[in-house]
């Protein structure tokens, strides 16, 4: 049996010039958060911009910028929905605010299924809002998007680093191509410049703790506006 | 019609086995189309005619063979194996997520026995391809 989705994982994304994926160890460091605001940023750079969101039991990408849930459009494929000059991707677009209870091979399923048929196009920028940890969807982005470089959350946290540490380690082992840490949350010193020169990796610089960002969720002007989107905007690698 | 793109998987998948295989002409395909994820097979038989390459002259004289998969499902907290009527059991939105992402079953059906959304999909998912036949040149 073969699975046919595999075969066009390729030429659906054979327009998509760069591929970043925001990942950390760990929950609540700001993966979301900062996908979203990269995203913006590129599409106010002019990139053609596209956000996925790979945190298929919990979606929030949608939340964060404010984009309304609903069928994408449909006509050779399903195209992301625009929103705030960023095409988004997301399973709750189907689904709402309706669980979805994955585990295992369902989320393979579901994530072969999103790269099967969304048709990105052309894209300067595809941003992957990755779930926390090396389960399996860190794995399937691996697997079906050896490309995507990556670029790595952090927080001043020893907690946190100790989680990014693994994540380092398993890109490391791997060879994906690493474009950074970031540090979200700063407040002051922290050991993330040890954690890069651990592993040769580039400090991208740092997002400052900002208490603003709870009231602009869900509104991309007032993102755009924030200290944090302007601290991203001063290091995003695009 | 978001079955084209799956339609077009499917050439790109048969396109490859022909490259591996060295095969000069595909004759028949055999496409297992899962009832789960309810794709109606005169559509999806049409979708392939549409996305087939026409100057690929391997494909000239393909035949899709489609057929239609019924659903099994296993539940894993009470170990109930069913086959879950998709129309009949979740709403129309339901059924239109799960036309589009299968997997969203686990969103819209439960065990009818426990009503867990915890079950594993035996059969039935969605597009696979079976045997591909054709013939090598000399
Ligand atoms: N720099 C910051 N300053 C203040 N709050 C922040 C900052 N970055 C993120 N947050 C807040 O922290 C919370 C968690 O952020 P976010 O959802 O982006 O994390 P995450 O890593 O994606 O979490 P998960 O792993 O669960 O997906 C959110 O409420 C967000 O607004
Ligand atoms: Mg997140
Ligand atoms: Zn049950």
């Amino acid at each position: 049996m073969i699975d046919p989705r595999l075969a066009v994982i390729d030429t659906r994304l054979a327009g998509v010039r760069r591929i970043v994926a925001v990942t950390g160890g760990k929950g609540g460091i700001g993966k979301s958060t900062i996908a979203c605001l990269l995203a913006l940023a590129a599409a106010d750079r002019g990139l053609r911009t596209g956000l996925f969101d790979l945190d298929l039991t919990s979606p929030t990408d949608h939340v964060i910028l404010g984009a309304p849930t609903g069928f994408p459009d449909e006509e050779f494929g399903i195209d992301p929905a625009m929103h705030a000059g960023v095409g988004l991707m997301s399973l709750a677009l189907f689904a709402g605010s309706t669980p979805a209870p994955l585990r295992g091979d369902a989320l393979t399923n579901a994530v072969l299924e999103l790269l099967a048929i969304t048709r990105w196009g052309e894209l300067d920028l595809l941003v992957l809002d990755m779930p926390p940890g090396l389960g399996d969807t860190a794995l399937d982005a691996m697997r079906f998007v050896p490309r995507c470089e990556y670029l790595v959350v952090t927080t001043p946290s020893t907690v946190v680093r100790e989680t990014v540490r693994r994540t380092l380690r398993l890109l490391k082992e791997r060879g994906a191509p690493v474009l950074g840490l970031l540090e979200n949350m700063q407040v002051g010193e922290s050991g993330t410049a040890a954690l890069a020169a651990e592993f040769g990796a580039t400090v991208l610089g740092s997002v400052p703790r900002d208490d603003a960002l709870e009231a602009a969720t869900g509104d991309p002007d007032a993102l755009r506006k924030t200290a944090a989107a302007a601290a991203l905007r001063a290091i995003a690698p695009l | 019609m978001h079955e084209y793109a799956l339609a077009d998987a499917v050439i790109a998948a048969v396109r490859k086995t022909a490259a591996d295989e060295r095969l000069a002409r595909v004759l028949r395909v055999e496409v297992r189309v899962g009832a789960l994820q309810s794709i109606d097979e005169h559509t999806f038989a049409r979708a392939l005619d549409t996305v087939r390459p026409p100057d690929d002259a391997r494909f000239a004289a393909v035949e899709f063979a489609l057929s239609l998969v019924p659903v099994r499902c296993r539940c894993r907290p009470c170990g109930a194996e069913y086959g879950p009527e998709v129309g009949a059991e979740a709403d129309a939105h339901g059924a239109e997520a799960i036309h589009f992402v299968p997997e969203l079953a686990h969103s819209y059906l439960r065990c009818p026995r426990c009503q867990s959304p915890d079950f594993d999909i035996l059969e039935g998912r969605g597009v696979t391809i079976g045997r591909i036949e054709g013939e090598r040149d000399e």
